[in-house]
């Protein structure tokens, strides 16, 4: 089992998309959490009137989280992509020659995309963290990094971001079809989900639902997010508990994963 | 040495829906000779070889290696060697990474992605994208591959194609010699002139069923015999009474499994004089194409 999981991290390291999807992801988070910073932040100038809208502990947490809460849709594309190439490679064909139990490949799948999603986990927040950190210091404001909190926040953000990874893998298996899982994913969690949650922000009774979007989930478990800091949840009841939210992750990887092992992942390979 | 064991084959099939891809297949193949493995397009190779080894589940039957079937072997690459025809590579790695995934899966020892890159010539090329491969290049890694656990067993199938001649000598004396170490092989072709040097045995498919299984000397025993004489229609109700069944065609009268000299007889007690008396040699490649099912007739 050792073999067949280092084998797993052999596939994704011996290609390019890894540190292609990776480097988006820091640059992307980077330059999301020095706008946040700066804006309300009060270093840029004009920005003083936004400042007052912010309660100055929130702001750190906020622009820290962008690592997953804008972050979290790579480490799932890192998931889908190591599944669905493996489809559109063929080379099920020779991970099955070589490994015959296929349970075994997908866990192995599974658990190396979840290294990996922590990996991107703590790549997005060195992203978030140095250029909001050094924004916030400037504009005079507590960086909170001596916050026992804020740690916690990015412990939970880099096990997000695993599974993250893991509900890709998951997803993977359910669509094999590579550029259908790309455009399903990429359409859920970009117009989608925000649409459904900017609904439940508005809508008393969808709200509750709300709750359990994949993306609000994910929120509720890192525990900051823009949705709820600029009130379209509404409060704290408007989101679930982190480790609820870290539940419902991991249920939906689950359900995900079962469904896809009983149909491609047993399926002939011809 | 790892030493071969038996493949063995039986009542074997598989459906797609409702095309029948393999139906109720029984051979067997035994180490120490090549086995060609025959039909002509979409007879069923493929699929075949993909159920023995556990890539697609059988409708009905089984198939084993020495009675263990591929997955209940406890260290598969090191025991079957496969090179199948799909070309199954991820375009952006080098062949030297492709093999040493499928190294590290299997707990094969490192150093042997260099020896099997040697073997079929790739050593050269080793750090190269697979994207980048010729046809012939590719076919070679995927035979690198098969050998990647030093097996006991190679299941080959098309493994010629896109080879050149010089790869195709290669590959037959290859086979010839790691059968003759006490190995089996086992290779499908399309082509029966593409192995007919280099197999002992052959076991023919055509629309998933078994046609032959046997020797490849014994295969082309029936050499044909055209004969003809001035009164055609007596020659021929002579040799249907002696129970052959000769053909017409433009040429005289063709007589299968009956010897030339036993046909003159024939004539000669009938009174029937004859024009023509020739032995055509079957050739293994005609014989093949009417046992499928696709000969033109002559
Ligand atoms: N995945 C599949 N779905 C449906 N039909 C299939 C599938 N795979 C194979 N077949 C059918 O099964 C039959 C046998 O195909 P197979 O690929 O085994 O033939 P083959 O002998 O390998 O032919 P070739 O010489 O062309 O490689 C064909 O009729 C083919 O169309
Ligand atoms: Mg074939």
């Amino acid at each position: 089992m050792i073999g067949v999981i280092r084998a797993e991290f052999a596939k994704v390291i011996t290609t390019r998309f890894w540190w292609i999807l990776l480097i988006i992801l820091i640059g992307y988070v980077a330059f999301t959490a020095a706008i946040l910073a700066a804006a309300f932040g009060g270093s840029l100038p004009g920005s003083a009137s936004n400042a007052s809208q912010l309660p100055s502990d929130q702001l750190p947490p906020l622009i820290y989280s962008v690592a997953s809460t804008i972050g979290y849709v790579f480490p799932l594309i890192l998931g889908t992509l190591a599944v669905t190439g493996e489809f559109r490679h063929q080379t099920l064909t020779p991970t099955f020659l070589a490994t015959p139990r296929r349970g075994q490949v997908m866990i192995a799948k599974l658990l190396t995309m979840a290294s990996f999603g922590a990996l991107y986990g703590v790549a997005a927040l060195i992203g978030s963290v140095a250029p909001g950190a050094a924004i916030l210091a400037m504009g005079d404001n507590g960086t909170g990094l001596g916050d026992e909190e804020i740690w916690l926040m990015f412990a939970r953000t880099i096990l997000a971001m695993a599974l993250w990874a893991v509900i890709g893998v998951a997803v993977g298996t359910v669509i094999p079809n590579q550029v259908a899982a790309i455009v399903v994913v990429i359409a859920f969690t970009q117009f989608v989900e925000p649409i459904l949650r900017t609904i439940a922000a508005f809508v008393e009774w969808a709200a509750e639902l709300g709750k359990f979007l994949p993306g609000a989930a994910g929120d509720a478990l890192v525990g900051a997010s823009i949705f709820s800091a600029l009130g379209m949840s509404s409060g704290p009841s408007g989101m679930l508990e982190w480790w609820q939210g870290g539940l419902v992750l991991l249920a939906l990887a689950v359900v995900a994963a079962v469904i896809g092992y009983a149909t491609s992942w047993r399926k002939d390979v011809t | 040495m790892p030493t071969g064991v038996s493949i063995d084959i039986r009542e074997l099939s598989k459906s797609f829906g409702n095309v029948t891809a393999v139906n109720q297949l029984s051979f067997s193949v035994q180490p120490g000779q090549v086995t060609g493995f025959l039909g002509p397009n979409g007879a069923g190779k493929t699929t075949t070889l993909r159920m023995l080894l556990g890539l697609v589940k059988p409708t009905a039957g089984s198939a084993t290696f020495g009675g263990k079937s591929y997955r209940e072997l406890e260290r598969p690459l090191a025991t079957v060697g496969t090179a199948l025809e799909a070309a199954s590579f991820h375009p952006g790695r080098s062949a030297r990474n492709h093999l040493h995934i499928y190294a590290l899966a299997a707990g094969i020892p490192r150093e042997r992605v260099d020896i099997v890159l040697g073997q079929v010539g790739l050593a050269d090329y080793s750090h190269r994208r697979v994207g980048g491969y010729s046809l012939g290049m590719r076919q070679r890694l995927g035979l690198a591959l098969a050998l990647l656990g030093d097996p006991g067993v190679l299941v080959l199938d098309e493994p010629v194609n896109g080879l050149d001649p010089e790869g195709i000598r290669w590959i037959r004396t290859f086979l010839h010699d790691f059968a003759a170490e006490g190995r089996t092989v086992l290779v499908s072709s399309h082509l029966l002139s593409e192995v007919q040097q280099s197999v002992d045995r052959i076991v023919i498919i055509s629309r998933g069923n078994l046609v032959y299984e046997g020797g490849l000397a014994e295969f082309d025993s029936d050499d044909r015999v055209l004969v003809d004489s001035p009164q055609r229609a007596a020659l021929e109700a002579a040799l249907v009474l002696a129970g052959a069944s000769p053909q017409i065609t433009d040429a005289g009268l063709l007589v299968t499994a009956l010897p030339a000299a036993h046909i003159g007889a024939i004539a000669h007690d009938a009174g029937v004089p004859l024009s023509l008396l020739h032995t055509q040699q079957g050739g293994f490649e005609r014989a093949f194409l009417e046992l499928v099912g696709e000969g033109d007739q002559p």
